[in-house]
């Protein structure tokens, strides 16, 4: 076959086309946005939910229905689609379900490094571990089968090393035969009632201890004998860093993190002098095999924090805690020059609020010169943020309160938010500043529910953000801050006087997408045209609107 | 292993095409029967931040990484990132700095990516047809007379240097 240079990301998609993924969704996040883009461009059927819990949920319905699904997100979206997720793993699915988690260790483009092996271990799922593209490829065809055979959802961890590093992957000749999808009853399977719940969770737990026995002969861990000194037991992409640092050293690499195969680890570490753990974030394995009464030793606590590289290794290896040397220091990112974004900040620096942030482009109004955001914790949660404060502050602070929340993390989490404000109003009311760029830009670009465009780009049903705060009482303003600073700025200033739930659009494209954008609405603008045409004139809804 | 493997930084600013030169570098190293690994972050990098990218080919790669101070060769493209970036190079090694083509010499500036790849093209076991069949591959038709043009501007300069010939391989 041939070989062809791919990244992680590209690689999964490609095998999620060969294994016959019927549907694949997600919500885009750093590193594993371009698994949905790439499956799109092969042809796969791709699409983007307004968050992880619900790509989770459709993924669920996908599989519960006999089709193969593919759920991606990043670490931290497996926070928001944990809900569903720990249930699923008593449910099980019925066709196949692959989840992956693509965890960001060094932080290059996430607000933490939160190692989701810990989600396996917690919800009780089978999770994979791949190194490199060619064993993304290679472990995705893995999972669907995992899936299939324990009617499980499988986790497929991925790093921002593994999904974003491209190397020479060689695919399969021949796809997986793809399943029929139908719908076949079974209540005490799906309905997870107590009195269903309780033998549900027997039966995964089963299930696990089924496929612990099989990870102790499964060919998905690789054992390297080499000098019987040192034995070294590692996944994921530390694996390659640990090879390239000790060459010589016996080496025991996990494939299958959940459930770990603690037997055949056992008689590896019985059989080195010393038995060290190389892995990246937490020590999951460290730990599991302390607890199994295995000796090895784990990581020093230093390297707990950032990613692993070759030198980190060697480090760990040679035992040495001294200081590491920085990091270079780059530039860091800044707002684009012809931000739309620069009027907001001014003005919000200007009035002097204090500013409850969220996460995308906008987050770097943080930065100078109008260091202008004094919160970000997690997507949405500007406005709970800003209603708690407002709740509590004195008076004259209280009013200079303002949540600011990007279109796409409206959508995603923003929503509740309006909800809580006006069941649990404060006093002096509350300002919201929605930043609609018309894109999700912080993640490159991608459509969602607000834009009206689907993955593709293509015309679909469309959110209207002022619809919906405007569905829910809320005093709502649009206005182009871009066009009108001084007139942006003056309504900021009014909303903020007054003792009210306002909420301001502030609308304008991004600079680098507007372009796109024009194109893509034309050609959506043609669509909506002929649809409307033919539902007239059969009198009929338009069969995809 | 590692003396097999030929270790590349690309590094620069978002939006001045780091990227496309790895993507190319790497095309080339695959086109030229090597194993290739790459390694970028990218995320925030549109918005004009440091970008740097890792490319590592020779016979067999395992770390997508370039341990620190590893690499052979160093190729910057904003004058802003040469000191952040040095600590990277081994000693011995080549830094290929963004007025090693003076901007004047090119048809189109955007294309000093292309041209610092041309100069490093010169020290490397690619051969130079390999690696304008990748340029190619590459860019737009309506670009490619810019960039080759581009490229052999830096393929000259490293010629004339006299640099190449003693940073081959060493
Ligand atoms: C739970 C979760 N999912 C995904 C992400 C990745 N992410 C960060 S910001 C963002 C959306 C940014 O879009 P928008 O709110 O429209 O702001 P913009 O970047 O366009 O300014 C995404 C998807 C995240 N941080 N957390
Ligand atoms: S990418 Fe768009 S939203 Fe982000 S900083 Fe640039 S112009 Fe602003």
């Amino acid at each position: 076959m041939e070989k062809r240079l791919l990244s992680g990301d590209e690689a999964v998609a490609l095998a999620a086309r060969d294994t016959g993924i019927a549907l694949g969704t997600g919500y885009p996040g750093t590193p594993s946005t371009e698994i949905l883009e790439a499956f799109g461009a092969l042809g796969g059927s791709a699409q983007w939910a307004p968050n992880e819990k619900v790509a989770l949920e459709v993924g669920l319905g996908a599989a519960f229905g006999g089709g193969r699904a593919l759920v991606t997100m990043k670490h931290v979206g497996l926070n928001v689609a944990a809900d569903p997720l720990f249930t699923a793993a008593y449910t099980g699915v019925t066709g196949a379900l692959v989840v992956v988690t693509a965890d960001d260790p060094g932080m290059a483009s996430s607000q933490n490094e939160q190692d989701n092996r810990r989600y396996a271990i917690a919800a009780g799922l089978p999770m994979l571990s791949p190194a490199d593209p060619q064993e993304a490829y290679d472990y995705f065809f893995r999972a669907v089968e995992l899936s299939e055979r324990w009617s499980l959802p499988v986790l497929f961890r991925m790093t921002t090393r593994v999904c974003h590093s491209k190397a020479l992957v060689t695919s399969r000749a021949t796809p997986m035969t793809p399943r029929a999808p139908s719908f076949v009853r079974d209540i005490p399977g799906r309905v997870m009632v107590p009195a269903f719940a309780r033998p549900a969770h027997r039966k995964l737990r089963a299930k696990l201890a089924d496929m612990a026995a099989f990870g102790e002969t499964s060919d998905l861990h690789t054992v390297t004998e080499g000098s019987r000194d040192l034995g070294i037991v590692t996944d994921g992409v530390c694996a390659l860093h640990a090879a390239e640092a000790s060459p010589g050293a016996s080496f025991f690499k996990i494939g299958l993190v959940h459930p770990l195969p603690i037997e055949r680890l056992r008689t590896f570490a019985a059989g080195v002098k010393r038995c060290q753990v190389i892995e990246e974030g937490d020590p999951v394995i460290a730990d599991a095999l302390r607890a199994a009464g295995i000796a090895v030793e784990s990581k020093p606590e230093m390297f707990r924090f950032g990613e692993l590289d070759v030198g980190r290794v060697r480090r760990i290896l040679a035992r040495d805690l001294s200081t590491e040397p920085p990091l270079p220091k780059g530039k860091p990112p800044e707002l684009c020059a012809a931000c739309p974004y620069h009027p907001v900040f001014a003005a919000l620096r200007k009035l002097d609020c204090i500013v409850a942030g969220d996460i995308g482009c906008y987050t770097l109004g943080v930065m100078e010169p109008y260091r202008a955001l004094d919160t970000c914790v997690a997507m949405g949660a500007s406005i709970g943020v800003g209603l708690g404060l407002r709740h509590v502050l004195p008076a004259d602070q209280a009013r200079r309160v303002v949540s600011i929340i990007g279109d796409s993390t409206f959508i995603h989490s923003g929503v509740s938010g309006l909800m809580e404000m006006v069941y649990n109003p404060p006093k002096l009311g509350h300002v919201i500043i929605v930043l609609d760029n018309g894109i999700t830009a912080m993640t490159g670009q991608q459509e969602h529910p607000g834009t009206g465009r689907t993955l593709e780009h293509e015309a679909t049903g469309k959110i209207s953000i002022e619809g919906l705060a405007r569905a829910m009482g809320i005093d709502t303003t649009i206005i182009d801050p871009f066009a009108n600073p001084a007139g942006f700025a003056t309504l900021l200033a009014e909303k903020l006087a007054a003792p009210l739930l306002s909420l301001i659009v502030a609308r304008r494209p991004c600079v680098l997408a507007a372009a796109d954008i024009r194109g893509w609405e034309k050609a959506a603008e043609a669509t909506r045209a002929a649809q409307a045409c033919a539902g007239a004139a059969c009198g009929a809804v338009p069969e995809d609107a | 292993m590692s003396h097999t493997v030929t270790n590349v930084i690309l590094a620069g600013l978002g939006g001045q095409g780091v990227i496309k030169a790895s993507d190319i570098l790497a095309d080339a190293a695959v086109r030229a029967g090597f194993d290739v690994k790459k390694a970028e972050v990218h995320g925030m990098s549109q918005r004009g931040g440091s970008v740097t990218s890792d490319i590592r080919f020779g016979v067999k790669v395992l770390s997508p990484m370039i341990p620190r101070g590893e690499a052979d060769f160093l190729v910057v493209l904003a004058p802003s990132e040469v000191e952040v970036t040095r600590p990277l190079l081994r000693p011995g090694g080549v830094l290929l700095a963004p007025d090693f083509v003076p901007e004047g010499e090119l048809i189109n500036k955007r294309s000093l990516n292309v041209a610092l790849l041309g100069a490093l093209s010169a020290y490397l076991d690619i051969p130079e047809r390999i690696f304008l069949d990748a340029v190619r591959a590459a860019l737009a038709e309506r670009l490619h007379a810019a960039n080759e043009q581009a490229f052999q501007q830096g393929r000259a300069r490293a010629a004339t240097s006299g640099a190449a010939a003693l940073g081959k391989r060493q």
